[in-house]
């Protein structure tokens, strides 16, 4: 009761009084005409607003409307006789609209709960006063501060505290993560150890929470297949009962007047015109679609809010719907399947060349780029690096860097740079990235640096195999010899190496060839670099996206964390979605069906035809509801 | 331009899937969406007549559902 909105309780009220009246009328001796009148209180107290609005439409020249056909059912029922049962309907009919509503309601609250993640003020400092302000109104730059508990409400960097974020709201992750000063941090986090003073990066329009919001509200656009099955099968059905029973009607009456009353075909037989009214005001009451046309996309809705609580953004309906039938997963290796941070894990100088000396020589080649690789390198170098060493430095894409240290050129790369310089390398028996380095044209050895998988690499690919994927690859611009050890330790079942991005292109235009016409190809990368990739494929995956813009832009469904195993649970989401929205349909379809024949035969009542129309949009809810529930998947 | 409107009192699925068939075939609209779920109306229309299309918009979501206010 409490739950019930004005407008709701209002209907409760006249729900209830209605049925009082009916009652106490049922009870009273009344006969005849006299029965009628009584019959009309009640009818009056309940379908008055139907009645209003289908005259109010027919004169907006809206004819098929619920409206309409219920007061012309009931008023139907009226004219032959069946007053109780016209008021009995438009009760019944009235009881299954406020449930409805309730329920769309209600559901509709849990989604917006679930997206309840838009901060309502942040915190600066002003006189050394806090002061709560709007987040709209926090420029870039400024410093704002966020207490233990508090939702972090604007994108920024760190300056100040250190402390543990609750990002659930945005991951599904519950283990807290650690940040300190110079992290960055995102919107939508809740702060829950210590105080932070964090300088705002972007404007609150352009904020991570704003993203995520703006783009899960927008996914209801992006309609279904089966979404558009309905609004196109409701566009037919409605007029096309409306029609039957016409016919029903009209055909039989024609008939019994024109007929001797003797000779008489065997479904004739025995009926009077009245029973042919009253088998089509059954046809008209059963012909409002309502029940698809809210639980299909309240599924999809649903599917889409689910998975966002796994950390799983998902930007359109098609997307969800088409996730279901994947057949190929492609993957890129690095930050998608392996972790993405680089180590040294060996030093082979060749002789007349220390270790140190050629990790050295190597970092400072690598000095400006902010490659993973040369990342690793500069960690693994010991000695703080001298930038004014360096000069006539060259990055070569898909090779390496050729430079000059102290005068003397190094080149520091892969095998194909060593074959592009004309020298002569060795390789490595190692697994992992091999840097090899030249100096003053001579090879000086290679430097090891390798990428391990994610803890949940393995077990993400033997799950989509389990769900269903009939192949999985793994392209990579890295070596052969690396590709083929991850894709082996994975139980990838195809890979390509050494490729350059316009390859990924190519081998991802040829997968999607050799699939078949039902089946999808997803591409999973983490957005960098592979946006075209993730553009071309039937669903773009992007991970790890929390503040990447390129990904969320680029991408179709966005996991928010980088672990590989949420495809799986996307998948899975994506199919009890759509197997939710068939047992609707097939459900819906069924009963309204089943009704219409037996209500042709003169075997159904009115109250089963209402049954047919409100009771089955209620039931259709309820089980579209479920979608929303994704705990097992956690 | 695209724009989007909050709706009220849009109470049945039927209605809002005719409300956005009606408003795509004005002139001018080049897309609209109407959501019975999240209760708005997503608009991208002509920028120079934006509004009187809005307008016209109005007065059709009128005939098929009066009681639908569109909060411009």
């Amino acid at each position: 009761m409490r739950n019930l909105s004005k407008k709701q309780k209002k209907m409760l009220w006249r729900i209830l009084l209605a049925a009082a009246l009916l009652i106490a009328i049922k009870l009273l001796p009344a006969e005849g005409w006299m029965a009628a009148l009584c019959y009309l209180v009640p009818y009056a107290v309940i379908g008055w607003d139907v009645l209003w609005r289908a005259v109010r439409n027919i004169v907006h020249g809206q004819v098929f409307d619920e409206n309409f056909l219920m007061a012309l059912a009931t008023v139907g029922a009226f004219g032959t006789g069946e007053y109780a049962e016209a008021v009995f309907v438009m009760l019944f009919y009235q009881v299954g609209e406020l449930f409805q509503d309730y329920a769309v309601g209600k559901s509709r609250q849990s989604i917006a709960a679930l997206m309840d993640i838009r901060p309502d003020y942040a915190n600066i400092e002003q006189d050394g006063e806090l002061v709560q302000v709007d987040p709209e109104e926090v420029a870039v730059g400024t410093v704002i501060v966020v207490k233990p508990g508090e939702r972090i409400p604007l994108d920024g960097r760190v300056v100040a505290g250190s402390s543990a974020l609750d990002t659930a709201a945005l991951t599904g992750e519950s283990v807290p993560r650690d940040v300190l000063p110079g992290d960055a941090v995102i919107s939508g986090c809740v702060n829950q150890t210590g105080l932070l003073r964090i300088q705002v990066t972007k404007p609150c329009s352009e904020s991570t929470v704003s993203k995520i919001l703006d783009l899960v509200e927008n996914a209801s656009e992006k309609k279904s297949a089966s979404e558009h099955f309905i609004t196109r099968f409701a566009r037919y059905y409605t007029p096309c009962v409306v029609l039957a029973a016409a016919l029903l009607f009209a055909v039989p009456s024609v008939l019994l007047a024109l007929l001797n009353p003797a000779s008489l075909p065997s479904f004739l037989a025995g009926t009077v015109w009245s029973n042919w009214l009253h088998r089509a005001l059954i046809f008209l009451v059963i012909s409002c679609p309502c029940a698809l046309v809210i639980s299909v996309p309240l599924s999809f809705f649903g599917g889409i809010g689910g998975a966002s609580k796994c950390g799983i953004l998902v930007k359109g309906s098609n997307f969800l719907e088409a996730l279901a039938q994947t057949e190929t997963v492609v993957f890129d290796k690095t930050g998608t399947l392996t972790r993405g941070t680089f180590s040294v894990t060996a030093v082979h100088p060749e002789s007349g060349y220390t270790q140190e000396q050629l990790l050295e020589y190597a970092a400072l080649a690598e000095h400006y780029s902010n490659h993973p690789i040369s990342l690793s390198l500069k960690a693994a170098c010991r000695t703080d690096p001298d930038a004014s060493r360096l000069s006539d430095v060259e990055e070569i894409a898909g090779h390496g860097i050729q430079a000059k240290v102290d005068g003397h050129p190094v080149a520091v790369g892969n095998s194909r740079l060593m074959e592009r310089q004309k020298v002569s390398w060795l390789p490595c028996e190692l697994p992992g990235t091999i840097v090899h380095v030249t100096i003053d044209g001579f090879y000086a050895g290679h430097i090891v640096i390798s990428d391990l998988p994610k803890d949940d690499a393995k077990a993400a690919i033997a799950d989509l195999k389990a769900s269903g994927v009939k192949k999985t690859v793994m392209l990579t611009g890295d070596a052969e010899a690396v590709a083929k050890t991850v894709a082996a330790e994975l139980g990838v079942d195809e890979f390509h190496a050494e490729l350059l991005p316009a390859d990924k292109v190519a081998w991802t235009e040829t997968l999607l060839a050799a699939r078949s016409a039902r089946g999808k190809l997803a591409f999973v990368g983490d957005g960098i670099n592979d946006a075209p990739v993730l553009t071309r494929a039937d669903i773009g995956i992007a991970m790890g996206a929390m503040g990447s813009d390129a990904a969320i832009e680029a991408a179709d469904i966005v996991l928010m964390d980088d672990k590989p195993s949420k495809i799986a649970t996307a998948m899975r989401v994506s199919r009890k979605t759509l197997r939710i929205v068939k047992q609707n349909i097939w459900f819906a379809l069924g009963v309204k069906a089943a009704v219409l024949v037996l209500g042709a035969f003169g075997a159904a009542t009115m109250w089963e035809a209402v049954f047919a129309d409100v009771g089955v949009a209620f039931l259709a809810i309820l089980n579209a509801t479920r979608c929303l529930h994704v705990e097992e998947f956690r | 331009m695209k724009k989007r409107y909050n709706l009220t009192d849009l109470d049945c699925a039927n209605c809002a899937a005719k409300m956005e068939t009606a408003i795509k075939k004005l002139d001018g609209v080049k897309d609209a969406t109407v959501s019975f779920l999240t209760q708005k109306l997503t608009i991208d229309a002509d920028d120079a007549r934006f509004d009187d299309i809005m307008k016209e918009v109005v007065a059709v979501c009128r005939k098929v559902e009066p009681d639908c206010i569109i909060h411009l």
